[in-house]
């Protein structure tokens, strides 16, 4: 296993904060007392929690110790598919830290931040550029959050025109935040089933479509990897019924430069920067997830948005028909600097980064086509989805096979998901892998087939690598500890 | 997960095309999930179950079952009255993996007739059916 990434190296154990503790220990001394004591109320006092008391290098030590365990696109390969989990170049993070930008106040005079917004409208030029759309916000703070503007935007639309739809069409490929989204506007999902090869057909959607549908939500390439090759007349369909297309960007990164989303037929779409623009994934934490609509659309957009003046940048809230604002300020400003940054860093290079995209998973998917079962063999774009279905009979599942390739070194891909796949092992390379770091991680998998057929222990009792070994997930969630103790 | 051959189909039961099943003794109709079920969810972490005493329509969800990969709706096989609920879930939702035509029950509902219940799968039709979901996945 040698010429793979993943190794023992010396790997730190670190205890629960609570067991590190010792009684009276303190990170930092308080000055003396230097006003008369005062009597806490009644009403306030009782047991007190059971904090760990713990030095400051106690702490420094705790947590440094525990972000040697972590993997990132940093430390290797992450090929998470639907996640587009590629590298973040740091010219990104040095343009976002420079001051100018890093110290501006969202309350500052629009005189003093001309600069800001310029980026900010330049960045909106940008997404309209790539997609083709007509119109940007970049208020949305995140994908799923995106994904709700555009179903607001929808359902305002629908109810400018005098009369409410309720119901929403869902492909089984959808993402799983397509439906919430939906939900969330009051429109009740309708599954929509997919075609043996793995795509929605007009004949499916025109016996779902009735006037009380407000529209599809409609990933392209869908979550299988696979593009949607109808999806002009899909759109036609819901558009001659009075209904809107929400597209999922989430899979923009297969587009770039070769797919024009308006001419698809799609009304409003979000962008997750976080994917195909290489800001980091938050975890959670400030994203940014703008959308681009369809002139019909653009009214609905959420505010404030840059205006252009002549060489005078503002922000404009005065759209009456507008879904509103959807936090306080402008969105993760920082996150779109880092996204102007890439796209000027590659310029009319983004369709290269698509082309490679879909290069390395399409060989990712040639390579491992032999070991693994391919339920949909149909051309991919940026990602590919095996199943277990050769393993199973070993009893070795998808579950063991994402656990045996942190042995190796890789982070594993998606799992279970696309629901449409029993078992879905779904591989995302990005462009940003190289090839000998492709050869490494197939080769891995192909391994890791070899035993199942061979040793299947070697692949069920796995990771064996890391400092924490599997974990009874099971024994977790039925025995549910929450809080730290004191060691008796 | 089981294949066909492995499943625990009982002849004594009736079932729902949602995997659960059914025993009416009275105007009483005891509900759980079957093996199929249990088989596919994996390992139960979790069983939320509804109050004694509220209703239960027949199609719709009256809880939902937990695995550790994912959370499933439970859908009652009949319209009635919730009257009692399988308490030893809370503390031991493993009972739905090991034992679910016995001590993994989840509910009883008391009925005002049996015409939904005799509209249930019998036990051979439900097999045909489980097994064209077996072909599909293999």
């Amino acid at each position: 296993m040698s010429q793979y990434p993943g190794a023992r190296g010396l790997a730190f154990k670190e205890a629960l904060l609570w067991e590190r503790g010792r009684k009276g220990r303190v990170g930092i001394s308080l000055p003396e007392r230097d006003v008369p004591r005062s009597e806490l109320d009644a009403g306030l006092v009782g047991d007190k929690p059971e904090l760990p008391e713990l030095s400051e290098v106690d702490v420094v030590r705790h947590y440094t110790r525990l972000s040697t365990w972590n993997f990132g696109v940093d430390t290797g390969t992450y090929p998470l598919g639907s996640c587009t989990m590629k590298y973040n170049p740091k010219v990104n993070e040095r343009t976002a830290g420079l001051p100018g930008f890093a110290n501006l106040h969202p309350m500052m005079p629009e005189d003093c931040v001309q600069g800001a917004l310029k980026l900010m409208y330049e960045l909106e030029r940008d997404l309209l550029e790539i997609t083709g759309m007509h119109a940007a916000s970049l208020q949305p703070s995140a994908g799923a959050q995106g994904e709700l503007a555009g179903m607001l935007m929808i359902h305002a639309y629908h109810a400018h025109k005098g009369k409410q739809r309720h119901k929403i069409l869902m492909p089984s490929t959808a993402h799983g935040t397509n439906p919430a989204s939906a939900a969330l506007c009051g429109y009740v999902p309708v599954p929509v089933q997919l075609s043996p090869d793995g795509v929605v057909t007009p004949e499916a959607i025109r016996q779902v479509m009735d006037e009380e549908t407000a529209g599809i939500m409609i990933t392209n390439p869908n979550t299988l990897g696979i593009f949607e090759r109808h999806i002009a007349e899909i759109a036609e369909i819901i558009h001659e019924k009075g209904g809107l297309v929400y597209g999922d960007g989430a899979n923009l990164n297969a587009l770039m430069g070769y797919a024009d989303v308006e001419k698809m037929g799609i009304d409003v779409m979000h962008v997750n920067v976080h994917k195909t623009l290489s800001t980091p994934h938050g975890g959670g934490g400030p994203g940014a997830g703008p959308v681009v609509a369809r002139d019909v659309l653009e009214p609905f957009l959420p505010v404030p948005r840059v205006k252009k003046d002549g060489d005078r940048y503002s922000l404009s809230s005065d759209a009456p028909l507008s879904i509103g604002r959807l936090h306080s300020f402008f969105g993760s400003f920082a996150v779109l600097v880092r996204a102007l940054a890439y796209t000027r860093t590659l310029g009319k290079r983004l369709k290269d980064v698509t082309e490679m995209a879909v290069l390395n998973a399409n060989y990712v998917k040639a390579e491992l086509k032999d070991a693994y079962n391919l339920p949909f063999p149909q051309p991919s774009m940026h990602e590919c989805v095996f199943n277990d279905a050769l393993q199973h009979k070993q009893g070795v599942t998808t579950l063991d096979i994402a656990k045996r390739l942190i042995d190796f070194g890789y982070h594993p891909p998606t799992v279970y998901f696309p629901l449409v796949v029993d078992g879905a092992l779904m591989i995302e390379p990005t462009e940003t892998e190289s090839k000998a770091d492709l050869d490494g991680f197939v080769e891995a998998l192909k391994t890791i087939a070899e035993e199942a057929g061979t040793n299947p222990e070697a692949v069920t009792n796995t990771p064996q690598n890391t400092a924490v070994i599997r974990p009874d997930e099971v024994l977790a969630a039925r025995k549910l500890i929450l809080r730290g103790e004191m060691p008796r | 997960m089981k294949t066909f051959e492995e499943l625990d189909i009982r002849k004594d039961l009736s079932y729902a095309k949602t995997h659960e099943w059914a025993k009416m003794t009275g105007n009483l109709v005891r509900v759980g999930v079957d093996d199929y079920a249990q088989s596919a969810l994996g390992d139960i972490v979790y069983v939320e179950l509804p109050s004694v005493g509220t209703a239960a329509n027949a199609g719709a969800a009256f809880g939902s079952l937990e695995s550790t990969k994912a959370v499933s709706d439970l859908n009652s096989p009949v319209t009635g009255k919730i009257v009692a609920v399988n308490d030893a879930l809370s503390d031991s939702p493993e009972l739905v993996n090991a034992s679910p035509y016995e001590d993994g029950w989840l509910v009883d509902i008391e009925v005002p007739d049996s015409k939904e219940f005799d509209a249930l799968l019998k036990s051979d039709a439900y097999s045909e059916f489980v097994k064209t979901l077996d072909d599909e996945h293999s």
